[in-house]
């Protein structure tokens, strides 16, 4: 049993291994997704967000802006993400008080 | 072929990660180890995307008053680091999680060994 | 952690250290826009300086500062000034988290500005008062000094 989950394990490895052959080189400057227009013809969204970003918000630093205006929507849902797991804990693991017994008298 | 080393490397490092952290969830007999073979699978998921957004000659996406901003590819591509910060504070908040249920678990059955866990679970009449 | 030996040094460089902490968690937050780091970075190292006296003090002494119920209600208002900022913006004739509309200055590109320094705030409390809350559960019912 544990030899077949060992062989599983490796097979995993290897398919990654196989299917990262097909990547392009890592930092290649002139791969797809760094060019200014893709292979459909529309722009290119990191390239507008690096040359928009201190005419438009009149900010530094770019991924701020990606961050918190034009995507904005990802992290109001990302805080509630957090709210949600404080909230998780807080009503998992509140001691009960020792008076609230149910005995009926 | 030493190009096609040099750039690809990385990757393969990265997926050597991925395997030890899935070792950690299935492999392992006690519960906080399997949380903590989770944490070390999402770490190296990060560290994918990170890496892959890199450029050679590229530098931080901070606008540099010395280069401008007109040529695109002097600065690394600053989509990836947005989504791996939110995925960072996801994994913090899970983990939080986990730990508040290992402790509930704890309280109820006095174990965190998993085989002894099912047999205990089948038996209760609860 | 069941018991706390009063150790001078970890008490004297603890007390010592934890402001300075605060006041860089608070410097990250208010500079997002300038270097990197912004809410989510600011807010956590706010609660590593809150966390380091819990450690070292001992539960009574820490909870001095930041007592242990404000954690789940500030959390709760780091959310709804958030949520606030991007309701300002459609109830001011504009589109949801479009701060464009909300008029803090008189060109769009100021406004957005300001209006992403308002969401930074908001969403620092919020991790500060989580990270802080999910400590303070974890060790609800230990007897420890």
């Amino acid at each position: 049993m544990k030899v077949v989950s060992y062989l599983l394990l490796a097979l995993f490895c290897g398919l990654l291994i196989y299917a990262s052959t097909g990547f392009p080189n890592r930092g290649d400057a002139q791969a797809v997704i760094n060019r200014p227009f893709s292979p459909a013809g529309t722009p290119n969204a990191p390239t507008h967000y690096i040359l928009k970003s201190k005419d438009e918000i009149h900010t530094d630093n770019m991924v701020t802006t990606i961050l918190a205006d034009y995507r904005g929507y990802d992290t109001l849902g990302e805080e509630t993400v957090i709210l949600t797991a404080g909230l998780i804990c807080f009503l998992l693991l509140r001691k009960e008080k020792e008076k609230d017994r149910h005995d009926p008298k | 072929m030493p190009d096609f080393l040099v750039g690809h490397f990385f990757y393969w490092f990265v997926f050597l990660l991925m395997a030890i952290g899935l070792f950690g969830i299935v492999l392992k007999r006690n519960l906080i180890k399997k949380v903590i073979g989770m944490s070390i699978f999402q770490v190296a998921i990060i560290l994918f995307f990170v890496a892959s957004a890199s450029k050679w000659g590229g530098t931080v996406p901070v606008l540099d008053p010395r280069l401008g901003v007109s040529d695109a590819s002097r600065y690394i591509n600053p989509l990836p680091h947005c989504l791996m910060l939110t995925a960072i504070v996801v994994g913090v908040a899970t983990s939080g999680v986990a730990f508040a249920l290992i402790i509930s678990i704890w309280r109820r059955y006095k174990t965190l060994d998993e085989p002894e866990l099912l047999a205990k679970m089948k038996n209760d009449p609860d | 952690m069941t018991q706390n030996e009063d150790n001078p040094i970890i008490t004297l460089i603890s007390s010592m250290v934890a402001p300075f902490i605060m006041l860089f968690g608070l410097y990250v937050i208010f500079h997002g826009h300038y270097s990197p780091g912004g809410g989510f970075q600011g807010g956590t190292l706010l609660a590593a300086g809150i966390i380091l006296l819990r450690l070292a003090l001992g539960s009574e002494l820490g909870k001095k500062q930041f007592p242990s119920r404000w954690g789940t209600p500030l959390g709760s208002l780091g959310v709804l000034i958030y949520f606030g900022t991007g309701l300002a913006a459609l109830l001011l004739g504009g589109t949801f988290l479009n701060y464009a509309f909300i008029p803090f200055t008189r060109l769009a590109s100021h406004n957005r500005y300001w209006g992403i320094l308002s969401i930074e705030i908001g969403v620092g409390l919020a991790v500060m008062a989580v990270l802080v809350a999910i400590y303070d559960d974890l060790l609800e019912g230990e007897p420890h000094a």
